[in-house]
């Protein structure tokens, strides 16, 4: 069908995209420019300039630090891509025992919160953690995973290669299995197999999520800082907005900047899969069945899994280790063992488990349904400004949080909310809407592959059998787009529930606070170390348990589902 | 029968209630209390129990925020105030709050505080914010780490710039903390500009790292990541308190400032705001502090009475926080210039200013007892480049230069020429090369040795 024909029922698309524009606007563009336009102000008499901008390019600090983050970022997709495809592609592609765990295992990187990651991660691999300390013991000497921007790179491609994992595994069990047979009859097999035929198909997914795994490491915050690493981007403009003043154009200069990268690096992906067709009819449902290891290849593959999963997981025993321990100072494990953390979180803390769960769950419930829409409307129809919309979306993705943040107080914090009478800068739903505004991207990008991959002939199809519009979406499109739109939702909850950034500007009463928050306040205190690592394991069973029956429900919906596809793409 | 006689009785007993409660009427306290604070969970339950506890009725509700996120949370939420209190440690946080007209003076009625703690006044002399505790910055070290690596115990700040220490020190940022202004500030005062400058660059140079938060020194020594740490006493005394490896001296140059509290403008709950500063003041509140979580000096000299044996006592022990007579008006007026400038010659230059160090220690212990003139002036040349700071210390308390710095643009037309981005490049240029500079006028020395 072309875009013309398509027209005809476009209202309603229109509509949406209308709603969706709106709520961008209002939430991400206009707080954004209300704090961005310091960037383009002469900081001494207030009118407008680039002179700024200049000084930027003229600092050897910045072109240091861009520099840095330009190689960070680019190391991190690089050693990202090690963890990611060996997990995506034995899991998906061969029949392999404890997929479902090992799928889920491997997200839970993803859900590491704030401060306590980093903590646990010098506490075994720095240079005085636990294996650091064994080898010198016993070998005399010791490795720098930890020094200087090595660490940046480690702990962030181990933070972020699940977003690689989720999106390739997304997509290569969309691929049509048909392909990889017809290749496998005409001779290609093992690593020919995988580089020629199921890799370029599976182009898509990994484009989606080494670009999300740039951009975020490109302009993450968090990680850089608590190693004490400030040579770089992202955390030279946090440090000029939080310690010279809200009012210093130079932190708002590098926010542009930052902005500017990103858009550049999404770019570069949609060239990328540019004049290329992905679609394929049948999904990954029909065709033969997943294939079989050899014997020796499946302990091989098994190796090489264990020990991934062993790297990625290294934060989380580390934390589980701090969290069950007393006293943990310069020593391979902690002196003692206690629960007496798990007791006074509980005592304490149990409102911030019910808020995460409800804040994170709305702002990804969100997240889908703007990102399938978002999706469809770009690559379905011909509407005017439809490319806008994604790259507004998916600019959130590059506005640092702190940025967003100040903009949301200061945006919204003289709109009274009616009934409840209180600003709506510290209602307890702005969080909300931050956290979705926040993680569109991720979802965004992961409806975006899943729409991609199907080929439009399927919707034809059953608009030419005499569906509506709406019910082609509604009954082809959004189930055959499930596998992503659970990815997404995933990604977007995971990350949500450990959101700090930006929550910790808007929380204006402690009832209101979600974990991230409480981690990071425990995570003051000499005392509150064992406490905040406990609370931050309760977050990882949280989003652990969420990941893992999503999946057992998408697996479950590809089962049930295969006939109907047949069905449809049969005609 | 009875169910009559008991109505009676409890509507009596309402009446004498009522009647017995109309003269207290007047100073019922508000049912809630929004308190602004940047101190964490240990501290903040603590004295809420406490103070609950003293006013049943009263609930408290603790906002935590970093000191500076809190300070832009009032001034951003200024036009449709909620919160009734700020508390926090520094008080030049307090200092941007009464000259941003957002904090409402108030009166003290407990008696018993003394004017000043070490060198500094408690109280501000214009009422508008109180110290409730005092807190000294010191030195904080973890024994295994200094045992396994064979460390000595440091006594003063300048131990610190000893080759032994080179790769062992951590502390946070001036501009990050304002506690740890304080300290670079003290320094400063007590040593003066150039001899104090260059003193602090001999110590970071042994830096490790220098932490973004303020309590990334103690957590950091806590875990053994670096060995010691220039810390805010109550960091380094609760850590102890929790059983860490850790301990915590206060060397002669250090100077005691009060942590503060005050009320904010337009305060919704203002009563029950004025019965939390008092209930902080008074010998019961005062005793909270003593908790072996929180360990802070406390301002009522009674208190101490009911310490722990080795507590530190500043009204009796006269040597803390005395040597320096801090002048507060001149630490005020560079504010920002010291900021800035810690940050370009350490905080982003911390490998150079290491690396240069390096050389200049390896020279120096190359040389040994040897007499090599030549080498020598090489390694006081290096030695004088590294201590080398851009501006004189007039220049650095100017009014018109120190505009440049100000957070905030009074009016459009106060007149300012240059960015502080622009001054900052030329600083970094500077600085960069003359790191540079020294470390290779030291590896020569060392070659000639």
């Amino acid at each position: 069908m072309s875009l013309e024909a398509m027209a005809r029922g476009q209202w309603g698309p229109a509509a949406v995209g209308l709603f969706v524009g709106l709520f961008l606007l209002a939430f991400l563009v206009v707080p954004v420019v209300n704090v961005i336009y310091v960037a383009f102000q002469d900081p001494n008499t207030g009118a407008l300039t680039l002179i700024n901008f200049v000084d930027f390019f003229r600092n050897n600090l910045f072109q240091e630090s861009a520099l840095n983050s330009i190689y960070v970022a680019l190391m991190a997709v690089v050693l990202a891509s090690i963890f990611a495809l060996p997990l995506s592609y034995f899991t998906t592609r061969f029949n392999f025992g404890g997929a479902i765990l090992i799928q889920t295992l491997g997200v839970l990187p993803l859900i590491m919160p704030p401060f306590v990651g980093a903590v646990a991660m010098l506490l075994l691999l720095g240079e005085n953690g636990s294996v650091n300390l064994l080898l010198d013991e016993w070998f005399g000497f010791t490795i720098p995973f930890m020094e200087g921007l090595n660490g940046v790179i480690l702990v962030e491609s181990i933070h972020y290669f699940p977003f690689i994992l989720m999106n390739l595994s997304a997509s290569l069990n969309s691929i049509d299995r048909a392909m990889e047979e017809s290749a496998q009859n005409l001779g290609a097999s093992g690593v020919r197999l995988f580089r020629r035929i199921v890799f370029p198909l599976a182009m898509p997914g990994y484009v989606a999520g080494a670009s999300l795994v740039f951009l975020k490491v490109f302009d993450d915050i968090g990680t850089p800082l608590l190693l004490n690493i400030n040579n770089m981007l992202a955390p030279q403009a946090y440090l000029r907005i939080s310690s010279i003043g809200i009012s210093d154009p130079m932190g708002y200069v590098i926010s542009v900047i930052l902005v500017i990268f990103s858009l550049l690096a999404l770019w570069t992906s949609f060239l990328a899969l540019r004049g290329k067709d992905y679609a394929t009819v049948q999904k990954g449902g029909g065709g033969l069945m997943k294939r079989d290891l050899r014997p020796w290849e499946k302990a091989g593959c098994y190796g090489v899994v264990i020990f991934i999963l062993l790297l990625v997981l290294s934060p989380h025993f580390g934390l589980a280790i701090l969290s069950l321990g007393t006293v943990w100072s310069f020593s391979v494990l902690p002196d003692a063992y206690t629960y007496a953390h798990y007791l006074r979180v509980v005592s304490e803390s149990s409102e911030f488990i019910t808020n995460t769960l409800l804040y994170a769950g709305l702002a990804a419930g969100i997240d889908v349904i703007f990102g399938t829409a978002i999706a469809y409307i770009v690559l379905r129809t011909g509407l005017a400004g439809r490319k806008w919309l994604d790259y507004a979306a998916m600019g959130a993705v590059a506005i640092p949080g702190v940025v967003l943040g100040i903009g949301y107080l200061r945006t919204f914090y003289a709109f009274n909310v009616p009934i409840i009478d209180k600003p709506l800068a510290s209602w307890w739903v702005i969080i909300v809407v931050a956290l979705a505004i926040r993680r569109l991207p991720y979802a965004l990008r992961a409806c975006f592959a899943a729409l991609q991959q199907l080929s439009v002939m399927l919707e034809e199809a059953a608009e030419n059998l005499g569906a509506t519009k709406g019910r082609t979406i509604y009954r082809v499109v959004v189930p055959l787009m499930s596998g992503g739109i659970v990815a997404g939702f995933v990604t977007s909850f995971a990350t949500a529930a450990v959101e700090l950034s930006t929550t910790i500007m808007l929380v204006s009463q402690e009832s209101d606070a979600p974990l991230a928050f409480g981690i990071y306040e425990f995570m003051q205190s000499a005392a509150g170390r064992g406490p905040g690592a406990a609370l931050g394991i309760i977050a990882v069973l949280i989003v652990g348990v969420a990941t893992y029956v999503s999946h057992r429900f998408i697996q479950r919906k590809e089962t049930s589902q295969t006939p109907d596809m047949a069905i449809v793409a049969g005609v | 029968m009875s169910t009559k006689k008991s109505t009676f009785w409890i509507i009596a007993f309402g009446l004498a209630l009522a009647v017995l409660a109309a003269p207290f009427g007047a100073v019922a306290l508000e049912k809630k209390l929004v308190i602004v604070t940047s101190y964490p969970p240990d501290t903040t339950t603590t004295v809420k129990k406490a103070f609950e506890k003293r006013h049943p009725g009263v609930k408290v509700e603790m906002l935590k925020k970093k000191t500076t996120a809190g300070i832009k949370y009032l001034q951003e939420t200024a036009s449709n105030n909620r919160s009734d209190m700020f508390w926090a440690s520094a008080p030049d946080a307090f200092e941007v709050l009464k000259g941003d007209n957002l904090l409402q003076k108030y009166k003290v009625k407990v008696k018993g505080i003394p004017k000043k703690v070490g060198a500094f006044p408690i109280n501000d002399p214009e009422g508008y914010y109180k110290g409730f505790a005092a807190s000294g910055y010191g030195i904080m070290w973890n024994t295994r780490y200094l045992k396994a690596k064979k460390l000595p115990e440091p006594k003063t700040w300048v131990d610190l710039a000893k080759p032994v220490y080179h790769g062992h020190v951590g502390m946070s940022a001036p501009s990050r903390s304002g506690t740890t202004h304080l300290t670079v500030e003290t320094l400063l005062q007590g040593k003066g500009w150039e001899k104090g400058w260059a003193e602090w660059k001999a110590i970071a140079g042994n830096f490790k790292t220098v932490t973004e938060r303020s309590f990334g020194v103690p957590d950091g020594v806590n875990s053994g990541q670096f060995g010691l740490g220039i810390v805010i006493d109550f960091f380094g005394l609760s850590s102890e308190a929790s059983g860490f490896p850790v301990k915590f001296i206060y060397p002669p140059v250090t100077t005691l400032v009060p942590a503060n509290i005050a009320i904010v403008k337009n305060a919704p709950h203002p009563k029950a705001a004025a019965a939390f500063i008092e209930f902080l003041l008074t010998p019961e509140g005062q005793e909270v502090l003593l908790d072996k979580k929180i360990r802070r000096l406390p301002v009522n000299p009674a208190t101490y009475a009911k310490a722990p044996a080795d507590f530190p006592n500043p009204f009796k022990d006269k040597s803390i926080g005395a040597a320096v007579k801090f002048d507060l008006q001149l630490s005020k007026n560079r504010y920002n210039v010291i900021n800035s400038l810690f940050d370009v010659m350490v905080t982003y230059r911390l490998n150079d200013l290491r690396a240069a160090t390096k050389a200049i220690q390896t020279a120096e212990a190359q040389m040994g007892g040897k007499k090599n003139m030549a080498a020598k002036k090489l390694i006081d040349e290096a030695k004088a480049l590294v201590a080398k700071v851009p501006i004189t210390a007039a220049q650095a308390s100017k009014k018109e230069f120190n505009a440049i710095f100000k957070k905030k643009r009074k009016k459009a037309t106060t007149k300012v020429t240059g960015r502080q981005a622009e001054i900052e490049r030329e600083w970094d240029a500077q600085v960069k090369a003359n790191y540079a500079r020294a470390r290779a006028l030291a590896e020569k020395a060392a070659s000639m040795l």
